[in-house]
């Protein structure tokens, strides 16, 4: 909200500095947003004197001038001001100025064929007035070459402050002032609302409030009154003055009072132009349906809990936010009907964003405005109105109750310590909540507090503290150290904490970088990615490509590669570890770690290479990873089972999952299949892992045991190699779990070194060549029982796998 | 010719074939041509056998010596040859180590600056005795709002720009949630059910201390704001805990998270629904010179909101607010880490630019914590 220093001194009477009342305000809650000095934009012009103004050469309506602005040498200016005569004292812009009524920086230019270095300008565009028609002039005896904001002494000082929606006393100058009074920045000078004399009996009658007994009803008081034979017309200087420093456009001297009392006082009026009235006004709620016409230019379609002024002729006013157009008064208004009115603050914020209508009015309104102003608001206005416009006021109409909430509350003086850790004396205490204007009923160490009528805010023993603690200063609270702890920090991490942590590190430790997006998505993705239900679908997306929470985390880095891929990164490697959404009930959130690599970014790096071949990423580089991933976070690699199950994402050839069982599944990995990744606009290879780390199983909640004993052989291992012709179906997996069973004691260790297929092995055959190591235990292996161990080798393998000994 | 005389040529002889052998072969034919079984200096031994008694007693001694002397030049010269032979396999296998390693974009992985952040955060915090807490994205009004205080049609609703979720299938109509909040109550409310999920933190009893990082969602898009973001609140609960103690926890944490030994800061009264009394905090700082410079300077910039919980947050938490206290602040982990890192632009946080990860990002092992500085 912004107020000037005039206006503000005109409720406070103080001799504190600019500085000091920006410091203060913002201190107490009131935090100022900027100070604006009206000076300023200003202080480039300089007063000139018009030397010679000739008609320009190529030009009826143009003159060429001689300018002097001080400078010691005259300046050429082209100027189309019919009052740019010689003799002339105006306003002069050198280049480089900021014009603000035209929102450009003037430069020299050449208007056709003649020079002008500089503009002469008129009152609008100095933003001083509205008047474009010429250029400003000056007295005669003004002196020449003097910064604009020095001639004209424009001193004036306007706040912009921001206000908390608690503070609805704080919408009105006068609440500011009241509100600096009781810090002591000055004192508060109150208003003439006692009732004006009126001329008599009022022939409209007080508004009849025509609701049934269930219905809601905003109207709390309704004061209303006739005047007559006004004169409207443009505002006085001063009004349209401040109303333009404080952002508002003068409209007419009715208008401008009504937004005068609204900033002034916090109390919003509206002013009907009486003779527009088809019978007698009343209130009632609007029927379904029904629409206004409304003074902010646009038809609005109200219903039936909105509450409006109305006559024979339909609603004239949806009450308490905004006026309509039919009853609005002109120029030519003479009887005015002024309203000012009571209503329900929360009833207001309802109508307010059912209808979406911002307005002064509203904004006060459903903060809160004092009842206790309601009929004083209505003298104050007709006294401005009989100031200004003159006009012979009838006696007030008033149908209704204002509501108070009379609260009173039990505060005991140790809240504030309690609360706060200040000391403050009771003395202090009583005397800072009676300056803002709360009546202590009663006192001892737990006083009775009176709350105001304008402050609806203050219910409670806490809102008294904050009262206390914004007068004597925040920053006067001691610092004192939260307790410290007694014994070693528990763990701060939650298994899963810990777990996003330690997949965070592992990943980017291979080389991925991690990324962050957006937990939304667009709609078609999401579907494809097993997601897209109704319930992870926002109401009101921001944008089309952000509707439908996540079910994956690759949707999002696949994006990411697609957009890198536009700037010419297309080899990389991503990952993010993030929430994702089955359902929108808490436990249909889940904890992700989902990696890519694109183009041929593998461990070892990217791109062609002196030394070798850059090979495209593949389904092994994925299993690699997720494998890495898994054992950072503790999973014994050795215990999971790799099955070809691939995601619904995944090459269906190349991509499998990571269990440890069938329904404990922890991960997929794979190549993006090719429909996929084609749809996805993506060139070249993807491999794709996730994680899912709220499914891997859950540490043992006890003490850590010492580890199993270290039994280490002094023996030589041996190792045997095998070659079997198998289907070509048949896994590595298989193959390497029968000949590791064959001989669980001498067995350490089993690999593949060769896979080939070929007219030679067979059709749909394949050749597997394994390594097995054995490790004797307590005697060196004498060829005998290598020839057993070889021989149980290769029964258990050809037996499980139907293959055969290559020869 | 007398037997010096076959000495002293064989000497000569195998001298010069031993200076002159090449490799470890050659070395060796040399040897067995002379030291051998049947080689030269072993016929010469054998003769010895032949002679009378007189004679062995010179001839022997200068045979063995030949044969000594002999066996002596070759040991020296096969170290001679083995040195050399390392020599050249050295000299071959010699590369130009200024050759580029692989020029791999994807050995640097790197960290993102709001993991980072929230690392550094966790650390400072933990010192101080807090764990962290966290709760769902999707909440329901009660969570997001009604339970922070904010009743239905207050104003201080519309300063959250609210994401509505569609009804699911029981109809309910849920957010996401505008603030890290919901979780202060998910926390304190005992009569939650134990949770489901294991993100979720289970409510506790006061003395409580969280912080709670997470993401938050806004209708909002500029160059400090972007639609989601990050948050982290801290929560303290219980019988003393007051706002002198507010501000030393977050002048503490002020002076360990910029790195500055002294920080000035300035508590403005403000006002949210979910505390009372409210406040903001701005933190001193230096606009000067191209970016702003925490705890230097004479400018404030605003940098958390804070207070003392509200007593109706207390009370529908199902505590009583005349006997359990406390505070809580809320800042955003985007914001904190553009200025203490010199982001320009929020939203490319969430663009995933790789140029931008691999110039804001962390190292993977620069694992912060209060030991390691």
């Amino acid at each position: 909200m912004k107020f000037t220093l005039d206006w503000l001194k005109e409720h406070l009477d103080t001799d504190a500095s600019v500085a000091d009342i920006a410091k203060t305000l913002t201190m107490i809650g009131l935090e100022v947003e900027e100070v604006i000095h009206e000076g300023d934009a200003l202080k480039n012009f300089v007063t000139a004197h018009v030397v010679s103004a000739e008609k320009h050469p190529n030009a009826d309506k143009l003159r060429v001038c001689k300018v002097d602005a001080g400078t010691g040498e005259l300046i050429d200016v082209v100027c189309g001001a019919p009052n740019a005569v010689t003799g002339l004292k105006t306003v002069f812009a050198a280049p480089g100025t900021y014009i603000p009524g035209k929102d450009m920086t003037i430069g020299k230019g050449n208007i056709r064929g003649a020079v002008s270095n500089g503009m002469l300008c008129s009152g609008a565009e100095l933003e001083l007035s509205g008047d474009h028609d010429g250029i400003i002039e000056l007295p005669e005896d003004a002196p020449v070459g003097v910064p604009y904001d020095q001639f004209a002494k424009l001193d004036g000082v306007t706040f912009d402050i921001s206000i908390t929606p608690n503070r609805g006393d704080a919408t009105g100058v006068y609440g500011i002032a009241r509100d600096l009074a009781a810090y002591g920045l000055g004192a508060l000078k109150p208003a003439d609302m006692s009732p004006v004399p009126s001329v008599g009996p009022s022939p409209i009658g007080a508004l009849e409030q025509r609701f049934a007994a269930d219905e809601p009803k905003t109207i709390h008081k309704f004061a209303g009154r006739l005047i007559r034979n006004v004169k409207n017309g443009p505002s006085p200087d001063w009004l349209q003055q401040r109303l333009r420093a404080v952002g508002l456009r003068p409209i007419n001297a009715l208008a401008d009072i009504t937004n005068l009392v609204s900033l002034g006082w916090g109390r919003p009026l509206h002013a009907y132009d009486a003779d527009k009235f088809t019978g007698a006004p009343y209130l009632r709620n609007a029927k379904p349906g029904e629409t206004l016409e409304g003074l902010d230019g646009k038809s609005h379609e109200l219903d039936e809990t909105m509450t409006v002024i109305a006559d024979d002729s339909g609603a004239l006013c949806l009450g308490g936010i905004l006026g309509g157009v039919p009853t609005s008064c002109t120029e030519g208004t003479v009887n005015i009907f002024m309203e000012c009115a009571s209503w329900d603050p929360d009833l207001i914020a309802r109508t307010g964003r059912a209808t979406g209508i911002v307005s002064d009015a509203r904004y006060r309104l459903e903060r809160g405005v004092d009842p206790a102003l309601t009929e004083p608001g209505l003298e104050l206005a007709t006294r401005l109105v009989m100031q200004i416009c003159g006009g012979e006021p009838c006696e007030p109409v008033i149908s209704g109750e204002d509501v108070y909430a009379n609260t009173t509350i039990q505060f005991p003086l140790s809240e504030v310590k309690r609360l706060t850790g200040l000391d403050v004396e009771p003395m202090v205490i009583k005397a800072i909540l009676t300056a803002l204007g709360f009546a202590i009923e009663a006192t001892g160490d737990t006083l009775t507090i009176r709350v105001p009528s304008w402050r609806p805010d203050v219910s409670l023993k806490a809102d008294l503290t904050e009262e206390i603690m914004r007068m004597v200063g925040v920053d006067n609270v001691p610092v004192e150290p939260l307790e410290r702890l007694t014994h070693v920090a528990p763990p701060m991490l939650t298994t899963i904490q810990n777990r996003r942590r330690i997949a965070r590190r592992a990943l980017a430790s291979r080389g991925l970088d991690e990324a962050v997006t957006w937990s939304f998505i667009d709609h078609e993705m999401a579907e494809k990615f097993g997601g897209g239900q109704d319930e992870l679908q926002l109401a009101n997306a921001i944008a089309a490509d952000m509707t439908d929470m996540r079910p994956s985390l690759l949707p999002g880095l696949l994006s990411a590669a697609k957009r890198n891929a536009n700037r010419g990164i297309a080899d990389l490697g991503f990952f993010e570890v993030g929430q994702i959404f089955l359902s929108s009930a808490p436990e249909g959130q889940h904890t992700y770690a989902t990696g890519i690599r694109t183009g041929t970014a593998g461990l070892t790096g990217a791109g062609r290479h002196w030394t070798g071949k850059a090979a495209p990423v593949g389904v092994f580089d994925a299993k690699a990873d997720i494998g890495a991933a898994l054992d950072a976070l503790g999973v014994d690699i050795d215990k999971v089972q790799v099955v070809a199950e691939p995601a619904p994402w995944s090459h269906p050839g190349r991509g499998g999952r990571i269990q440890l069982g069938p329904k404990l599944i922890l991960g997929w990995f794979g190549e993006l299949h090719p429909a996929w990744a084609a749809e996805l606009d993506l060139d070249g290879p993807v491999a794709a892992f996730e994680i899912d780390l709220d499914a891997l199983p859950e540490p043992r909640k006890k003490p850590t045991k010492t580890k199993p004993a270290l039994n280490l052989s002094g023996l030589m291992p041996v190792s045997r190699d095998f070659a079997f012709v198998v289907d070509r179906a048949v896994t590595a997996a298989v193959i390497l779990r029968a000949a590791r069973g064959a001989d669980k004691n001498l067995i350490s260790d089993v690999g593949i070194f060769d896979v080939f297929e070929g007219a030679h092995v067979g059709e749909g055959k394949k050749s597997v060549g394994i390594e097995v190591t054995l490790q004797p235990l307590d005697k060196t292996l004498t060829d005998e029982d290598i020839e057993k161990v070889s021989a149980a080798i290769i029964g258990a393998v050809t037996k499980s796998t139907g293959g055969t000994l290559r020869a | 010719m007398s037997l010096d005389d076959q000495i002293d040529s064989l000497r000569a002889e195998l001298t010069h074939a031993i200076a002159n052998s090449s490799d470890e072969a050659s070395l060796d034919g040399v040897r067995v041509s002379g030291l051998g079984k049947k080689g030269s200096v072993s016929a010469l031994l054998a003769g010895l056998g032949k002679m009378d008694p007189e004679e062995r007693k010179t001839a022997g001694p200068a045979i063995n010596g030949l044969k000594g002397e002999i066996a002596g030049l070759i040991e020296k010269r096969l170290v001679e040859l083995k040195a050399k032979a390392l020599e050249a396999r050295l000299a071959a296998e010699t590369v130009d180590i200024t050759l580029p390693l692989q020029p791999a974009p994807t050995a640097r992985g790197r960290i993102h600056p709001v993991s980072q952040t929230l690392d550094e955060i966790t650390a400072i915090f933990s010192d101080m005795g807090f764990s962290i807490a966290e709760g769902p994205d999707i909440e329901t009004d009660y969570f997001n709002f009604t339970a922070l205080n904010f009743p239905e049609g207050h104003p201080a609703r519309e300063m959250h720009d609210t994401f509505f979720m569609k009804p699911g299938p029981d109809g309910v109509k849920k957010l996401l949630r505008t603030h890290t909040s919901p979780v202060q109550i998910r926390v304190m409310q005992k009569a939650n059910e134990k949770p489901a999920v294991r993100y979720m933190t289970p409510p506790m009893d006061p003395p409580i201390r969280v912080v709670i990082p997470g993401r938050t969602y806004r209708n909002d898009s500029d160059q400090t704001h972007t639609p989601m973001f990050h948050q982290i609140e801290g929560l303290v609960i219980d019988k003393s805990s007051h706002i002198g103690q507010l501000r030393w926890v977050l002048e503490e944490f002020f002076k360990a998270y910029f790195e500055v030994d002294e920080v000035k800061t300035r508590f403005r009264p403000s006002f949210f629904p979910f505390t009372e009394p409210s406040m903001e905090v701005d933190v001193q700082c230096d606009r000067s010179g191209s970016e702003v410079k925490i705890g230097q300077g004479s400018d404030w910039l605003e940098i958390l909101g804070c207070g003392m919980v509200h007593p109706n947050v207390i009370r529908m938490a199902g505590l009583d607010p005349d006997v359990y206290q406390g505070f809580a602040w809320g800042m955003g982990i985007d914001r904190i880490a553009m200025l203490k890192y010199g982001m320009p632009d929020l939203r490319a946080f969430f663009d995933a630019d790789k140029r931008w990860l691999d110039h804001y990002g962390f190292r993977p092992l620069d694992l912060p914590t209060l030991f390691g500085g």
